[in-house]
């Protein structure tokens, strides 16, 4: 019994990192200039679609096509950030929600087009197939490598908000925009980069959840929802908030379903609920 | 916005504000007229035309606390849903009178309304989105689960909605649920249109504009947020049985998230904080997809995204907010 | 803006007007499926069979043009569906309703067709009672009973299983088959150890695999719809080690479907299912379909919406045929009663008593041939009806 329990943590922990991959630029972006892009979970399709067609035209590794969809993802939304978005920071909220929509109802379009509605394959090495013996636990070898991607992005990121100078800049500009813009520091640029990594981080997750979930034209729609409860958890700008709101999200998700299937679609909305209620910021934001 | 800063410039002070804003217009006059005009110029399309009137009951429902009481709702389908479902529940159970069944959606959906406005008046901002979100999807899974009530995903079955007065049935070419669903959408722009020439309604605009000031003019801001809440939880919920009776079917995309994203479209697309913003903005948004499916049912969507980024780019307040705009400037 | 609306209204009054004066020569059909959304993948493998059928026979039948117009509901949506038809039928001046993936998109338009006495052909929605919705509709798809019941017994009685777990998706057609599978099963003397359902919108299903691991079952019966579904769990039982031949995986067809196959891979071996089209079926007819599918689809093979598709444009066509043209609902359903022809998928016909199709259940095994995973029939039982029609309810 135990054994499963500690089976299902696993399970859970390693949703969860998908997830938090999927979902940790949009909290930083949100946090950073309040900018409501709910086309976040298009570019993780993106970086998805990029990663199939890489592996299946171009012939490369999966561990080759995971950097190809970072990459895709980054350069289509810095593209789009120069031309569209950057035109809607001061636009309200409720703009900000139309707009990025439209964005998503388009990219789906698109997606249909040149993907057609099919469900994209892709073969993943046989390293990453099966399970592998870890103290006695059998545990799936994908959910592993899941879990060591989603922990070298945080210790990346959490390295690179602590120790570089950009990551000194992001700080500045998420704590007090104003001052930091008082100071010299041109926000606007820091937040096209920060964007950029952000998107850039979701299609590197859309690339990684094909084995997991499947890639269709909706994926941008569908996974928005979670993207959304992720970031709401954790709270706005935090990477830490996001790792253990996603983190929690995983487990709660698998657990309950594990536990008491008959709830078990229930549960996450039911956290959600409850853990803004009390914590309207999100169990790590600030503001 | 535009309407409160008019308030504060206008010598003779809010009430004789409010008496101006409550006369109608030309325009109102003339639109509502138009609204005839689908049974004369129109008539195959009248079924089309009775949804739109529904989408644009539901859509004033939730400009009533958008618009006007700044609460951002992404799952409002949820009392849009109560209203379908409580409807066509009681219709199955034997009673299909349509008007005691719209009475009985409202109150149900209100009353739901009434006990959710607990929770939604405590959070802002991110927090208060995603509750309704959270709420909305609770409320879909639970008609899912309950799937001896409500039918499940198969929808309910054996909606057999009586003829208005007994005279009226409901016809194939929808010329009844036309009639009805403009004449209950009418009567619901009516109150609404009432409730926000109100003082009440002042009130809830100056809570949009500035929450922390309210209380100390001696407002209980609470109070009427959960009161707007409630009544536009009720509207929603005529909405939705409106839906329930003209089609004789509920199913579980009554609920759904989609339904709750569509109708906060249509109303930013038409022009938030205006109720004619969310009758356009329902008008353009269905029609432009009903054309455009119709064209190309595969790949409309990429059209009204078009539009979507479009408005937003150039009609910062809306279609609605846009005309406006034009309007304004011709008349000095 | 209104001005525009106008416009665009009067100019979509004058083309049906345009078109309804050439009504008489020509038969139009109004296909009503989910273009977009969620279920567009569905909606466009059903609309490729219905072409590759119209390209292969012509678009003349009965010395009438045939005339298709297709609607978009959007996902699952029953009063869009209901609207549709009835705007097809006043508007468009449809003589045959078609199409209708969804259950509830067909209980939706159901009363338009018994009001308007249109034939209305359901080429997909698989849940027993929509042919009992209207007396105008006929199905050439499939019912989820059909083919689970008789697969239930089969487990039984053939394949020797004694107790067995059930995981199915939590809606309408999962709860038909998870019930019809188990009856089935029990009926025959086995035993049911537990039943698990898991949610539509489902991203992971790591625990329930988790919980029917622990119930250590001789078997599992899965049923999940197509899509992304049927790779996910495949993946996620054969991960954790649940996989034939230690426990035997049972499940509808839609497993084990050619895109699952390929990603699954080698540990997809020896799971068996039951459907109604097996694209490998070795048969003239359905070699030549499956090439022509191919052909014109870019490769990707037929699955069984564009089964639905296909025999539902030939029943259409054999309808009119008998009826010489006349396209009076009443004539065309009475043509389909008891109509028994040869598809790509075998024998079948169309049971004069509840219009439902009856066909022949295929139960398969995937094996490896050539080097390529496939569907490999080892059992078919002929002529099958839908079990729950007649029964009291």
């Amino acid at each position: 019994m135990l054994a499963n329990i500690a089976i299902v943590l696993f399970d859970g922990f390693a949703f969860g990192m998908l997830l938090f991959v999927l979902s940790v630029g949009l909290s930083v972006t949100l946090g950073l200039m309040n900018f409501i892009n709910l086309a976040h979970g298009a570019f993780g399709m993106l970086g998805g679609y990029v990663t199939v067609l890489t592996m299946r035209q171009l012939g490369f590794p999966f561990l080759l096509a995971l950097p190809a969809a970072f990459l895709g993802a980054a350069l289509m939304s810095i593209a789009l950030e120069r031309t569209l978005f950057r035109r809607l920071y001061r636009a309200g909220e409720l703009n900000q929600v139309l707009f990025t929509i439209g964005v998503v109802f388009v990219a789906t379009a698109a997606a249909t087009w040149f993907f057609g509605t099919v469900q994209q394959v892709i073969i993943v090495p046989t390293w990453l197939r099966g399970s592998v013996d870890v103290l006695g636990l059998p545990l799936t070898a994908y959910r592993i490598f899941l879990i060591v991607v989603a922990l070298i992005i945080t210790a990346l990121l959490v390295f690179g908000i602590e120790r570089t100078r950009l990551g000194a800049q992001i700080r500045a500009a998420v704590d007090n925009q104003r001052v930091a813009q008082g100071l010299g520091l041109d926000v606007e640029r820091v937040f096209g980069v920060t964007f950029a990594l952000g998107s850039g981080l979701a299609g590197l997750g859309g690339g990684l959840a094909i084995e997991i979930v499947g890639l269709d034209p909706s994926f941008g729609f569908h996974y928005l929802v979670y993207v959304l409860i992720v970031v709401s958890v954790g709270g706005l700008g935090s990477i830490s908030g996001s790792f253990f709101g996603a983190a929690l999200i995983g487990i709660v998700d698998v657990a309950g379903k594990y536990f008491v299937p008959e709830i078990g679609s229930f549960l996450i909305y039911l956290l959600l609920v409850a853990i803004l209620f009390v914590r309207p910021l999100g169990l790590f934001g600030k503001r | 916005m535009v309407d409160t800063t008019l308030a504060r410039h206008h010598p003779d002070g809010a009430h004789t504000w409010l008496k101006r804003q409550s006369r109608w217009s030309v325009f109102e006059i003339a639109f509502w007229l138009a609204t005839l005009l689908p049974f004369f110029l129109f008539p195959t399309y009248l079924t089309l035309a009775s949804q739109i009137a529904i989408a644009a009951l539901f859509a004033i429902s939730v400009d009533l606390i958008l618009g006007y009481a700044g609460i951002v709702t992404l799952g409002h389908a949820m009392f849009f849903g109560l209203g379908a479902y409580s409807a066509g529940l009681i219709s199955v159970h034997g009673w299909g009178e349509p008007l005691t069944g719209l009475a009985f959606a409202a109150a149900f959906a209100g009353l739901v309304g009434f006990i959710v406005s607990f929770l939604i008046v405590r959070v802002q901002h991110l927090a208060l989105i995603m509750i309704t979100l959270g709420l909305g999807l609770l409320t879909y899974e639970l008609a899912n689960a309950l799937t001896w009530l409500t039918g499940g995903t198969d929808g309910l079955r054996g909606i057999r909605t009586w003829p208005i007065f007994n005279q009226f049935r409901f016809d194939l070419w929808g010329y009844t649920a036309y009639s009805y669903a403009l004449a209950v959408l009418f009567l619901g722009f009516l109150a609404s249109r009432r409730i926000v020439n109100s003082s009440f309604g002042l009130a809830l605009r100056g809570i949009r504009e500035n929450v922390r000031r309210m209380p100390a003019i001696g407002s209980d801001h609470r109070r009427h947020l959960q009161t707007i809440y409630t009544i536009s939880a009720a509207i929603a919920g005529i909405a939705g049985a409106l839906l329930a009776q003209t089609t004789n079917v509920v199913a579980l995309d009554a609920l759904s998230f989609n339904r709750s994203a569509d109708v906060v479209v249509m109303l930013i697309l038409g022009g938030t904080g205006r109720l004619y913003g969310a009758i356009l903005g329902s008008i353009i948004f269905l029609v432009a997809r009903d054309q455009l499916a119709g064209v190309n049912p595969q790949y409309w969507y990429f059209w009204i995204g078009l539009l979507l980024m479009f408005v937003v780019l150039f009609m910062p307040k809306g279609i609605l907010g846009g005309l406006a705009r034009l309007v304004v400037r011709r008349e000095p | 803006m209104f001005a525009r609306f106008a416009a665009l209204v009067t100019l979509g009054f004058g083309l049906a007007w345009s078109a309804q004066a050439g009504a008489q020569d020509t038969v139009k059909i109004g296909v009503i499926l989910p273009y977009s959304g969620p279920f567009a993948d569905a909606a466009n493998q059903l609309q490729a069979g219905i072409d590759l059928y119209m390209a292969k026979h012509g678009d003349t039948v009965a010395g009438k043009k045939i005339e298709i117009i297709r609607k978009d509901t959007g996902g699952p949506a029953p009063d869009v569906a209901q609207r549709l038809a009835q705007e097809l039928v006043v508007r468009d001046g449809v003589d045959i309703l078609a199409g209708f993936a969804l259950t509830p998109e067909a209980l939706g338009a159901a009363p338009v067709s018994a009001e308007a006495k249109k034939l209305m052909v359901v080429m997909n929605a698989a849940t027993s009672i929509v042919t009992e919705q209207s007396p105008y509709i006929v199905r050439t798809s499939v019912t989820i009973p059909q083919v689970n019941t008789a697969f239930g017994q089969w487990a039984y009685e053939v394949a020797g299983v004694r107790q067995a777990y059930t995981l199915v998706a939590d809606y309408g057609p999962g709860h038909d088959a998870e019930k019809s599978f188990s009856k089935g099963f029990t009926d025959a003397g086995g035993t049911i150890l537990g039943s698990d359902r898991t949610p539509v919108a489902n991203p992971d299903f790591s625990a329930f695999v988790q919980r029917v691991k622990d119930a250590s079952p001789e078997a599992v019966y899965i049923f999940v719809p197509g899509g992304a579904q049927p790779a996910a769990i495949g993946k996620a039982l054969v991960d954790r080690g649940l996989a034939p031949p230690a426990t035997k995986i049972f499940a509808q067809g839609e497993l084990t479907h050619p895109e699952a196959l390929e990603s699954m891979g080698a540990t997809a071996k020896g799971i068996i299912t039951t459907f109604h089209y097996t694209l490998e079926r070795d048969d003239p007819l359905n070699n030549e379909y499956v090439e022509a599918y191919r052909a014109a689809n870019n490769g990707r093979s037929p699955d069984l919406f564009s089964i639905g598709g296909y025999d539902g444009m030939h029943l259409i066509y054999e309808v009119l045929k008998k009826t010489d043209g006349s396209t009076d609902g009443d004539a065309l359903v009475e043509a389909a009663k008891g109509m028994a022809w040869q598809s790509p998928r075998g024998p079948m016909s169309i049971d004069p008593e509840t219009r439902d199709v009856v066909q022949t259940v295929y139960i398969r095994e995937v094996q490896e041939v050539d080097g390529k995973l496939q569907n490999v029939i080892i059992h078919s039982i002929p002529e099958v009806k839908d079990p729950l029609h007649g029964q009291p309810k």
